[in-house]
């Protein structure tokens, strides 16, 4: 009796203890909102920059360095924090987002992918830029299609682009010479590109032949450098946009999952397991290619910045060793090769609680030097007139001019708030091909009823544009 | 009886008789009062989350798009889209899978069969073995996992071994994951139900099993029908004890498959992970979570009822 009484006080003492507690919280919050997202002079500030510090590669490292110490020069007082994030491409995701929750914890500046930017948008993360940019001179340099990379629905501004990228076939000369191929490759279907894989495997052993990301850990890389560069190459894509719907129930989609099977089964491929490696992207950029154990990647534009001086893997002969093709359709139709492009974006936080000195930043970033540095040493595919004109950028790498010409062929992702999850979906359909858990048939049933169960039945249609 | 010797007892006043006298309101409120702030932690820190763990189960909350800026209750749609799902209903089983031959089946008979070895050994072999045992239950769990990584690997001891003997080895944690990580698991935990089942054999009297042995009960017989009739609650409650363990082993698969390849050790604690933290699906995260937390309940309801029968 007494020990019943005593719990029961007690439970009405702890449920006050608690909403003294919540009230506290509540007007914590409450007075912080003002000064966190208001007036803010322009007095010195403290701004913290976060970005994906991916792989062994120190580029946009010793770039923000730079930045960061102009800027503090140019403004006595401020300081800047530059927070990299070592994580895989699906953990920086998770760790932005869980960032951007709290005004205690969210950065005054976001690297942001583009293939993110609209779910980031809708979730209320990302700040409008508009008011910003209608004073600032240099956003006429940018390119149309740039300027659309981080347009929320609302037609807002949400990210200043600092780069695009395309992707096609690398290729070694060396290995294709002792397999007896073509030092100028040029492969129209995907036939040809399995022809000339199944020759290296057979006549140059001890090499895997043919790089396509494939599954989980890989993230978006497998989605879009694997999956996508393959689907945009039949004549089916994962949206149709006159209809505004979702495509499901695709032969193109079987028929790329076909693909990831083939050389899967084949031994064409990497074998699954190292696939499934979540480093496995690094491997290739410093390791695989570099040491000549890799004959064909299907591979993005920057994928030589691993070999610059600056790089993981200082590579100076590889502008000889290399070539680069584009990626035919499947079976030649078409313009008869297939590029996709994304790119990264420099976004403010909403509750960040300094966005005008983040504004400042983000433009001394973006000065026509700094954007030309970036591009250059960053390999990225420019998005300003005024970079792509630029002499040091035009000869900065071999393999410059081709990925700009392939721009004329790229296509984006659509960029919608769904996008992430359907990615997801695309790379769970391909781990269970490559790992032989599922048939092509059945992998892309899945996917068609995930797809059906994300947008909602009436949002998906069977035709593609 | 004892009613006599109670007044004697010094500072007892309360047995003077029926009614309810005792000491004032206030004094037992004062009493209680040293206990609100723990109760208060308790309530806010363990409370607090499971709640709130409920409540996110039955709305759309994200990390990312919709669901991260207006979280709205959605009913069951996270369980219906859940037991819907192929991958969800293959992680239970797998799950199922990785308890059966993890806990019930390799920590509790691997430890009662070492605890049983142990009692008839020497004291040298017994803190030998004692020591290698624990030490694999004292490691910190990624450090295991690793070690286990190198043991079953390709080109890991296992394989050069099966190889000395003329065995073909295979690759573990790629062909046979699940049993890669349950062999990881038992490894692990057998240290606790050896502890358990030690301390259970040490109750049981010497002479009960001498005078079995008189009777003619000798080894398998005698273990059969005096040793574990002996400690049967004490298996009960090791196999109730490891068994919600095995249930939230994360760390331990995720360092050494990661669920995969595919999802063929992609148990439980590894879909929910994925869901919520991989693809921000919040919301459905924390309703894998409550199946899980239902899941470990049937099971200790199993447990605790064969140990009520035991009592009774």
């Amino acid at each position: 009796m007494v020990l019943r009484n005593g719990f029961k006080r007690a439970g009405i003492l702890a449920t006050g203890a608690v909403l003294l507690a919540l009230s506290a919280c509540g007007q914590g919050s409450t007075t912080k909102q003002p000064d966190a997202g208001g007036s803010q002079s322009s007095g010195p500030a403290n701004i913290k920059i976060a970005y994906q510090q991916w792989g062994p590669g120190t580029v946009m490292k010793k770039f923000l360095t730079a930045a960061k110490a102009e800027y503090e020069a140019a403004n006595a007082g401020s300081t800047v924090e530059i927070v990299p994030i070592v994580a895989s491409e699906n953990d920086y995701y998770t760790k932005i987002q869980l960032m951007m929750r709290s005004p205690n914890t969210a950065p005054d500046i976001v690297y942001e992918d583009t293939f993110l930017i609209n779910s980031d948008i809708t979730a209320g993360y990302l700040k409008p830029l508009d008011d910003y940019i209608k004073g600032w001179e240099d956003w006429n340099q940018f390119e149309e299609t740039a300027k659309g990379a981080a347009k929320g629905q609302d037609g807002k501004i949400y990210g200043i682009p600092d780069g695009t990228d395309t992707r096609a076939l690398w290729y070694n000369k060396q290995i294709f010479a002792k397999a007896g191929l073509p030092a100028n490759w040029t492969p129209k279907t995907w036939d040809e590109v399995l022809a000339a894989a199944r020759t290296i495997k057979e006549k140059v052993p001890n090499v895997i032949p043919l790089n396509v990301y494939s599954g989980k850990p890989m993230g978006e890389a497998s989605a879009m450098q694997g999956m996508e560069m393959l689907l945009y190459g039949t004549k089916d894509t994962l949206y149709n946009f006159d209809q505004a719907k979702w495509v499901v129930g695709s032969q193109g989609f079987k028929d790329s999952l076909g693909f990831v099977k083939t050389i899967f089964d084949s031994g064409l491929a990497p074998q699954p397991k190292q696939s499934l490696d979540p480093n496995w992207g690094n491997k290739v950029g410093s390791d695989l290619l570099p040491n000549g154990k890799l004959a064909i990647a299907l591979d993005g534009s920057w994928l030589y910045n691993n070999w610059m001086k600056s790089g993981a893997k200082p590579w100076p002969q590889w502008s000889e060793v290399l070539g680069q093709t584009a990626m035919p359709t499947q079976d030649g139709s078409g313009k008869g090769k297939v590029s996709l492009s994304g790119g990264w974006t420099w976004a403010i936080p909403a509750k960040s609680k300094a966005p005008d000195a983040a504004w400042k930043f983000i433009q001394t970033l973006q000065t026509q030097k700094n954007a030309t540095r970036y591009a250059t040493e960053g390999a990225q595919i420019a998005v300003r007139k005024d970079v792509a004109a630029d002499p040091g950028y035009k000869s900065s790498a071999k393999s410059t001019q081709f990925f700009t010409d392939l721009v004329s062929v790229t296509v984006y992702r659509p960029a919608l708030p769904e996008y992430p999850k359907v990615s997801n979906e695309i790379i769970t359909a391909m781990e269970a091909v490559m790992t032989g858990q599922s048939s092509p048939e059945d992998a892309a049933k899945n996917y068609d009823e995930a797809v059906e169960s994300i947008v909602g039945k009436d949002k998906t249609t069977t035709e593609s544009q | 009886m004892t009613s006599t010797i109670a007044p004697a007892v010094p500072g007892s006043v309360d047995d003077k008789g029926p009614g309810p006298v005792g000491p004032p309101r206030g004094a037992k409120f004062l009493k209680m009062l040293p206990l609100a702030p723990s109760i208060a932690l308790m309530v806010v820190f363990l409370a607090g989350p499971i709640l709130y763990c409920l409540y996110a189960a039955f709305t759309n909350m994200a990390l990312t798009g919709t669901g991260a800026a207006e979280v709205k209750f959605i009913g069951f749609d996270n369980f219906r889209k859940a037991f819907g799902s192929s991958a969800f209903i293959n992680s239970i089983w797998l799950t199922l899978v990785f308890t059966l031959i993890s806990a019930i089946i390799g920590q509790n008979t691997l430890g009662l069969g070492l605890a049983l070895l142990m009692r008839r050994s020497t004291k040298l072999v017994r803190s030998l073995v004692g020591t290698a045992v624990i030490g694999a239950w004292v490691l910190p769990e990624i450090v295991a996992a690793y070690l286990l990584s190198a043991f079953l690997n390709s080109e890991g001891t296992l394989n050069v071994i099966l190889e000395r003997v003329g065995l073909n080895g295979q690759d573990w944690m790629y062909g046979a994951p699940i049993i890669a990580v349950s062999i990881a698991n038992i490894w692990r935990g057998t240290a606790f139900s050896m502890l358990v089942y030690s301390a259970a054999l040490s109750e049981i009297p010497k002479e009960i099993e001498e005078s079995a042995e008189m009777d003619g009960a000798a080894g398998g017989r005698r273990l059969w029908w005096v040793t574990l009739p002996m400690i049967s609650r004490a298996i009960l409650t090791n196999l109730m004890l490891i068994t919600l363990q095995t249930l939230s082993v994360f760390g331990l698969i995720y360092a050494m498959t990661r669920g995969g390849p595919g999802t063929k050790s992609q148990t439980l604690p590894l879909y929910m992970y994925e869901q919520a933290f991989s693809f921000s699906q919040i919301g459905y995260g924390t309703a894998i979570a409550l199946v899980m937390l239902a899941i470990g309940a049937v099971f200790s309801l199993i447990y605790l009822r064969g140990l009520n029968s035991e009592a009774a």
